[in-house]
């Protein structure tokens, strides 16, 4: 930790708060972008000089990580503190300015982008990765799945060997990628979107499913017997030993469950008592923004982040069953140019409510509705779509940027 | 009429990133014009249908699209409904395999020669916005879509370029896409027909043995506006 910090790296820390600071006064942003990129610059080895000495889960995916990164950090800190990227800049500048800001954390729960996982897992050292799903996710600026999840395989071949694997036995995806690791811990987190893994990863024959089991007819790829699932009866997750731990968690959907068998599983890593950290997950009531709950003029909105199908499809499930639903779509740079992906998501189940459609691609999401017979208004922004729903409770589905922008219409809400 | 089957092929291997809308958009308008549809999705593992009324074929990676090529050379389903005048619609990585060869892997494959065209790899991805001026026998104006490819495809004398290139790379910088009888291929890839609905309807109308000008119109005030869009930003953009 930071007492053995060369000077050359005290110093990078030092001009690392006063970019980030700098970059809050003069409202550019929380600043870990910024201040991580002058740290790095002063000192490229600061990551990894920071990290040394810590306990270190890193935890990546398609959806979930943030959620899962603020309930993992809610439960280890039951036994200490902890640093962490809690602002979602998750990439290596973001970690850096994340131990930064927290010298004297014992442990760091970081949020990872899936394509800095390997440059993590040489730079933290991590005692713990959790890999969450890997789902078709912002195809024009991306890699396709599959070739993401083979970059995993290959990296965690070379570059965990002193890591415990947190892995999600029902994404097909995930098991492939982590299967070359020695130790592995499973979890049964669930899969809402299976099109991207109708054939094996391993050899490319179909994969049979029946339920939650699925196997490879052709190389014998399954699903591995998880350790940790999310009960089938109540909210709950159900431990290695079938110890039950009730969650009474403000967060809303099985996803969020599923989240919750994640962190729980990694904190059991690092020492902590299921019982003791499955009571602190419940105090978690938004997280940057999401699931947050805002009031304007009557109405009770609940804003909901989902940047692609699954999370979509994921949001859908969430959602209350009658309240008016708003959905937001932008298709800036951080979003992906491209909307093809709305094909992906079915809309059906929207079907005779009131659906307000906004952000800048608000015209593709009218195509799109009106395709799945769903009956829907269009208006310029979150302000209009405020004013054409009556009082009462409202969802509110976003993407990326058109999330920010509503978030900006609520003070940054967190 | 009697139902009209759609057969979209293979979505476990060639569905990468909204290709089910074209499916979608097919039956919608189909449907808004008071003819049935029975949407048919063929896995790779099953026997294509010789007897349906369109064929759907989507994009998708590199390993899929050589596997897609071999399961359909094997199949012959797709031939003979080529031969016998049915409507195809092919898709990027769907398209590029209708034609003699196409490269995936790091080499080349044998294509289905359903289309006189071959493909290769392009100096660079070809990744955003495309629009150009469809050939004027096919009566549909402009298109518009998203591309996002690594090929290029170089045509033959038996097809005709399905649109001249306006923004975007498509085949080569200058064509995009081919046409030959009844047979469509496109970079325009995921739910393309969304974006072009004079296209979705020429399938249409061939399909079921009519003219499109026959076809009752039907309200595209959202997919006008939708062009509109696009071509407006790609202008504004230049």
């Amino acid at each position: 930790m930071s007492a053995n910090l060369t000077p050359r790296a005290k110093f990078a820390t030092t001009l690392l708060r006063t970019a980030a600071a700098l970059s809050r006064a003069t409202g550019r942003g929380d600043g870990s972008v910024i201040g991580g990129r002058v740290g790095l610059i002063v000192e490229p080895r600061l990551l990894e000089l920071l990290a040394e000495g810590r306990h270190v889960v890193l935890i990546s995916g398609t959806n979930g990580k943030t959620t899962t990164t603020r309930f993992t950090t809610a439960a280890i800190e039951a036994i200490g503190k902890v640093a962490t990227n809690s602002f979602g800049a998750n990439m290596p500048t973001g970690h850096t300015t994340a131990l930064a800001k927290a010298p004297k954390a014992e442990y760091a729960a970081l949020e990872c982008d899936e394509h800095y996982l390997g440059q993590l897992l040489d730079a933290a050292s991590p005692k713990v990765v959790a890999l969450l799903n890997l789902s078709r996710d912002q195809l024009d600026r991306a890699m396709e799945v599959t070739a993401l999840a083979a970059k995993w395989r290959q990296t965690l071949q070379t570059s965990a060997g002193q890591s415990t694997i947190v892995a999600n036995a029902d994404d097909p995806l995930i098991v492939w990628a982590a299967s070359v690791c020695q130790r592995v811990v499973w979890v049964a987190a669930g899969q809402s979107w299976t099109a991207d893994s109708a054939i094996c990863p391993n050899c490319g024959s179909h994969l049979d499913r029946f339920g939650e089991f699925w196997r490879c007819t052709n190389c014998g790829l399954n699903r591995p017997s998880p350790q940790w699932s999310v009960a089938q009866e109540g909210e709950a997750v159900v431990g290695p030993d079938g110890r039950r731990y009730e969650l009474n968690l403000q967060l809303p959907g099985r996803v969020n469950r599923a989240n919750a068998a994640t962190a729980l599983a990694v904190a059991s890593l690092f020492g902590v008592d299921p019982a003791q950290a499955a009571p602190r997950l419940s105090e978690v009531a938004s997280v940057a923004g999401r699931y947050a709950k805002v009031e304007r003029e009557g109405r009770q909105l609940r804003l909901l982040l989902a940047k692609n199908p699954a999370g979509w499809l994921e949001s859908f499930d969430m959602i209350e069953p009658h309240p008016p639903v708003v959905l937001s779509l932008n298709a800036r740079e951080v979003d992906g140019f491209d909307t093809s992906w709305i094909y992906d998501v079915d809309f059906t189940s929207l079907a005779g409510r009131k659906v307000v459609v906004t952000g800048d691609r608000r015209t593709d999401l009218a195509v799109r509705l009106e395709v799945d017979g769903v009956d829907f208004i269009v208006v310029d922004d979150i302000r209009a779509a405020i004013a054409a729903v009556p009082p009462g409770p409202v969802e509110v589905v976003a993407n990326y940027t058109a999330f920010q922008d509503i978030r900006a219409e609520f003070n940054r809400v967190n | 009429m009697s139902t009209l089957r759609i057969v979209w092929l293979y979505p476990d291997l060639l569905s990468t990133y909204g290709d089910r809308g074209n499916l979608l958009v097919l039956a919608h308008r189909a449907r808004a014009r008071g003819i049935d549809v029975e949407p048919m999705q063929v896995r790779s593992d099953q026997r294509v249908p010789h007897t349906a009324d369109m064929y759907l074929i989507g994009g998708g990676e590199d390993g899929p699209q050589a596997v897609a090529a071999d399961r359909l050379l094997q199949d012959g389903a797709l031939n003979r409904a080529a031969e016998a005048g049915k409507p195809i619609l092919a898709i990027c990585a769907g398209y590029q395999l209708l034609g003699s060869s196409f490269y995936a892997n790091g080499r080349a494959y044998e294509g289905l020669n359903i289309l006189d065209l071959r493909s290769d790899r392009g100096p660079s991805r070809a990744v955003g916005e495309i629009a150009g001026d469809a050939a004027p026998q096919l009566g549909i104006g402009q298109i518009t879509g998203f591309e996002n490819h690594g090929g290029r495809t170089h045509l033959g004398e038996a097809v005709q370029p399905l649109a001249r290139v306006t923004a975007g790379i498509g085949n080569d910088g200058t064509t995009e896409g081919a046409w030959a009888g009844h047979v469509i291929g496109t970079y325009m890839h995921g739910p393309g027909l969304a974006r072009n609905p004079r296209l979705a309807d020429l399938l249409l109308a061939w399909a079921v043995g009519v003219d499109p000008s026959q076809l009752p119109p039907i309200d595209d005030t959202w997919p006008e506006r939708l062009r509109a869009e696009r071509f407006g930003a790609l202008a504004a953009a230049q």
